[in-house]
């Protein structure tokens, strides 16, 4: 067992429990606390289905933000949609067997990584040459695009320059899911990768990520336009009543 | 007019985004309330001693009661989709009108002071302690927002801006730094019923006076009833209705529909105001106080409809909130609400716009109208914003554009839209809304009117266009104010009900 194994094995387990930890936090904040009013932005679904089908378009197909600038849409939806297959594409490390359908997106993960990466280039471009953005960018949002770029670059070297010994990447982390540590192969890159991709699941739950969870929890967009038929009460305010 | 003392921007055809022009807005700011203001509706008479202190504690209690705040706080990813949004950057360059800078004086400060990231690293993550200088750019720009909800569209998350701006004018009001117009005239809706001071007798006065002028002007007594026990329906308006021009032709207008239609209907003294300034500063408290006067009134009168006149955040406050805040409206099921619910008429729409209910009126085929009567205006229409993005008319969303738009094509033949992204849920405000309409900020309300004076031109150029209806109080008077400084006729903005007014036919001359 190597000092890196021991180390690597550490990091991902306190990553684990930051990230998890971190989001549960967030997500049971955010849901306790109150809307005290209707604050849909409308025109807005009148119904809950409703709501559920403007969220899935906000989630999915960015609905808004294609409304608003068709560039940062563009971007947006290469980078996020190409994270997602990506992502799939990485749960051949965490499943045995592989799950049949993370099979089928293999090869399209596997451009995916380019896509990622292009998408995460453009939007970074704009926030030299695009002078509004240029002036609300801040260090922390060009350090996030060089994470995850430097997630998406380094995990490309290791595909198409400097190969690994996935299965063994594969034995260590199936071993980290068993409790039963595996040593992780000795090689640059991969060392690159795992350390930057553990810095992102420790961010994740304390930057500008949280709009991945706060989506779901945005007033304007989750809220059903119904305020006529249905009498909306939040608890601290219904006290203010009984005082009446 | 006066000659202004700052440039008019010039109309262009096209919009174009301006370049930046950091703080050329910063010397624009409202009067401080005085102590006696801030006092009379409860708020500390200057700005206290430990402001910074107590500052962070309202943060805090704000954001343990709007989730609203705590989401948008933490979720923008500075993707600069919202920047090119707002009138106020559009008319002024200024960087810190984009929205998301807007939210970030408040965002920078929670950071600090609320978060992980902003006590550890402030400089990575752009967190600020709340200094002298931070307190002087939350005065001026979150008065430099009419809280608009324009931004809110755009954003991915949704993200509205307008929630940041009242939670950050609650703060500065909690601390003593309150802007003198919002809360004097919530000192005298508190006092007296309506935004303008008008006591009963006042009011009485004029609208005998305007009984008179009608049967002068028709030959048909038209009433203006002020306080009547049982009368089926209670009108709540908004206090410029009552004299100020050309607010009170809508007025007017209200008046012969009830007319017409044979519906009883009566104002109140106790309620004679539809505007909510406590929407403006993010206080629910007293939003819900100003509320519940129109609550008091209609349990005394025993209405068994309430309607609501022309007036945008009036109505966000009516549709939006009134039956959260005093339990006008429908499925209540608490001793509260219950009160006023059972006593309402349900086959109806509780509380009811004018418009929905002329243009139920005019389906059933109860009006009649001589369209021709408006043959000499080239009609065009203003969403307002409290409207059109923070609330509905009619029974499917959007009816809150083809319900005031379906009245003026019943009463008028000449009608042309604005072009494509300057209305419905993308209108552009009128510059003088969410508490800015005082004449020391006529510099940045004259220059966030330019996206839609550039609107206005092109049907003007295009289609000959000479009159703009709206449904808003606060717009009619924006623009009286705003249009001649883009040398436009200030009587070409009027309301929906002038139109009405103009061509319904009372029959029983
Ligand atoms: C529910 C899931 C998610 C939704 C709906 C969502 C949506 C969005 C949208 C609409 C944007 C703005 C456009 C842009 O700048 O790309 C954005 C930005 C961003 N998202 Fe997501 N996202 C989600 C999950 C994630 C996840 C899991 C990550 C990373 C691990 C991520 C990373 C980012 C980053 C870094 C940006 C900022 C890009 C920039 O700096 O310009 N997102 N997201
Ligand atoms: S709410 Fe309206 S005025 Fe305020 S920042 Fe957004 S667009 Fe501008
Ligand atoms: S559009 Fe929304 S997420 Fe993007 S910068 Fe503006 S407020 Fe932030």
């Amino acid at each position: 067992m190597t000092a890196a194994t021991i180390f690597f094995a550490v990091l991902f387990y306190a990553a684990t429990v930051i990230l998890v930890a971190g989001l549960a936090y967030k997500i049971v904040d955010y849901a306790r606390t109150p809307a005290p009013l209707k604050i849909p932005t409308t025109p807005a679904p009148t119904t809950n289905g409703g709501v559920a089908l403007r969220m899935l378009r906000e989630v999915a197909l960015f609905e808004s933000l294609f409304k608003s600038n068709l560039w940062i849409w563009v971007f947006a939806i290469l980078f996020h949609g190409a994270l997602l297959l990506v992502l799939m594409r990485h749960l051949r490390y965490f499943t045995e067997p592989v799950w049949f359908w993370v099979g089928w997106v293999q090869p399209f993960g596997l451009y995916a990584g380019f896509a990622m990466v292009a998408g995460l280039l453009g939007l970074w471009a704009r926030r030299f040459l695009v002078e509004r953005i240029r002036y609300i960018s801040t260090p922390s949002d060009h350090l996030m695009l060089a994470l995850l770029a430097g997630i998406g670059g380094s995990g490309l070297a290791m595909k198409f320059l400097m190969h690994t010994d996935i299965v063994a990447v594969k034995a260590f982390f199936l071993g980290l899911m068993r409790f039963d540590i595996q040593p992780l192969p000795s090689h640059p890159g991969l060392y690159i990768h795992l350390t930057l991709v553990a810095l992102l699941m420790i961010v994740f739950p304390m930057s500008k990520l949280l709009h991945a969870p706060g989506v779901f929890f945005s007033p304007t967009r989750n809220q059903a336009d119904n305020p006529r038929e249905k009498r909306h009460l939040a608890p601290w305010a219904a006290e203010l009543d009984a005082k009446n | 007019m006066a000659a202004p003392e700052f440039d008019v921007p010039e109309l262009k055809e096209f919009r174009t985004i301006p370049r930046l022009a950091p703080d050329v807005m910063a010397h624009s700011k409202p009067h401080v309330a005085s102590e006696k203001i801030n006092e009379a509706i409860g708020f500390p008479g200057e700005l206290v001693e430990n402001w910074q202190e107590k500052a962070i504690e309202k943060m805090g209690d704000l954001l343990g009661k709007y989730r609203s705040l705590k989401v948008y706080l933490d979720s923008c990813v500075h993707c600069g989709a919202c920047t090119d949004k707002c009138h106020y950057f559009l008319g002024t360059g200024d960087p810190k009108n984009m929205p998301v800078a807007r939210q970030d004086l408040l965002r920078n400060v929670y950071r600090r002071y609320f978060t992980p990231a902003g006590k550890l690293f402030p400089k990575l993550v752009g967190a600020k302690d709340l200094t002298r200088d931070v307190l002087d750019d939350w005065y001026r720009y979150f008065n430099q927002c009419s809280e608009c909800r324009r931004c809110s569209v755009f954003c991915p998350y949704g993200i509205d801006t307008a929630e940041i701006t009242m939670a950050g004018r609650a703060i500065m009001d909690s601390i003593g730094l309150g802007q003198k117009y919002s809360n004097e005239i919530l000192g005298k809706v508190n006092r007296i019923g309506n935004n303008l001071g008008l006591p009963g007798p006042a009011l009485e006065d004029t609208l005998l006076g305007l009984e008179e002028d009608v049967k002068e002007d028709t030959g048909v007594d038209v009433k203006f009833p002020l306080d009547v026990k049982g009368a089926e329906v209670l009108l709540i308006t908004p206090s410029a209705d009552f004299f100020a021009e050309p607010h009170i032709d809508s007025l007017i207008g209200y008046a012969k529909v009830f007319h017409a239609a044979g519906i009883s209907w009566t104002l109140s003294s106790k309620a004679s105001e539809a505007g909510n300034f406590g929407l403006f500063n993010g206080s629910y408290e007293m939003m819900r106080k100003v509320a519940l006067r129109i609550r008091e009134a209609a349990l005394e009168l025993g209405s068994k409809r309430i309607v609501v006149g022309e007036c945008g955040h009036a109505w966000r406050v009516a549709y939006s909130y009134w039956n959260t805040l005093t339990g006008v409206g429908a499925g209540g099921d608490d001793p509260f609400a219950r009160q006023l619910q059972s006593q309402l008429d349900q086959r109806y729409k509780q509380p009811m716009h004018i418009c929905e209910f002329t243009w139920d009126l005019i389906q059933r085929d109860v009006l009649k109208f001589d369209k021709e009567a408006n043959d000499h205006r080239i009609v065009t229409f203003h969403d307002s914003c409290n409207v059109a993005r923070a609330s509905r008319m009619g029974d499917t969303p959007g009816g809150q554009f083809e319900i005031p738009r379906n009245i003026i094509k019943t009463v008028a033949n000449k009608y042309f839209e604005m072009p494509h992204g300057t209305t419905h849920e993308q209108t552009f405000c009128c510059g003088g809304g969410g508490g800015v309409l005082t004449d020391e900020l006529t510099e940045i309300r004259v220059k966030g009117a330019l996206p839609r004076m550039e609107a206005l031109n092109h049907v003007v150029q295009a289609n000959g266009v000479n009159f703009m209806a709206t449904i808003c109080a606060i717009c009619k008077a924006q623009f009286t104010k705003v249009l001649p400084y883009y040398k436009f006729n200030r009587g070409m903005v009027g309301g929906v009900h002038q139109l009405v007014s103009t061509a319904i036919q009372l029959g029983d001359k």
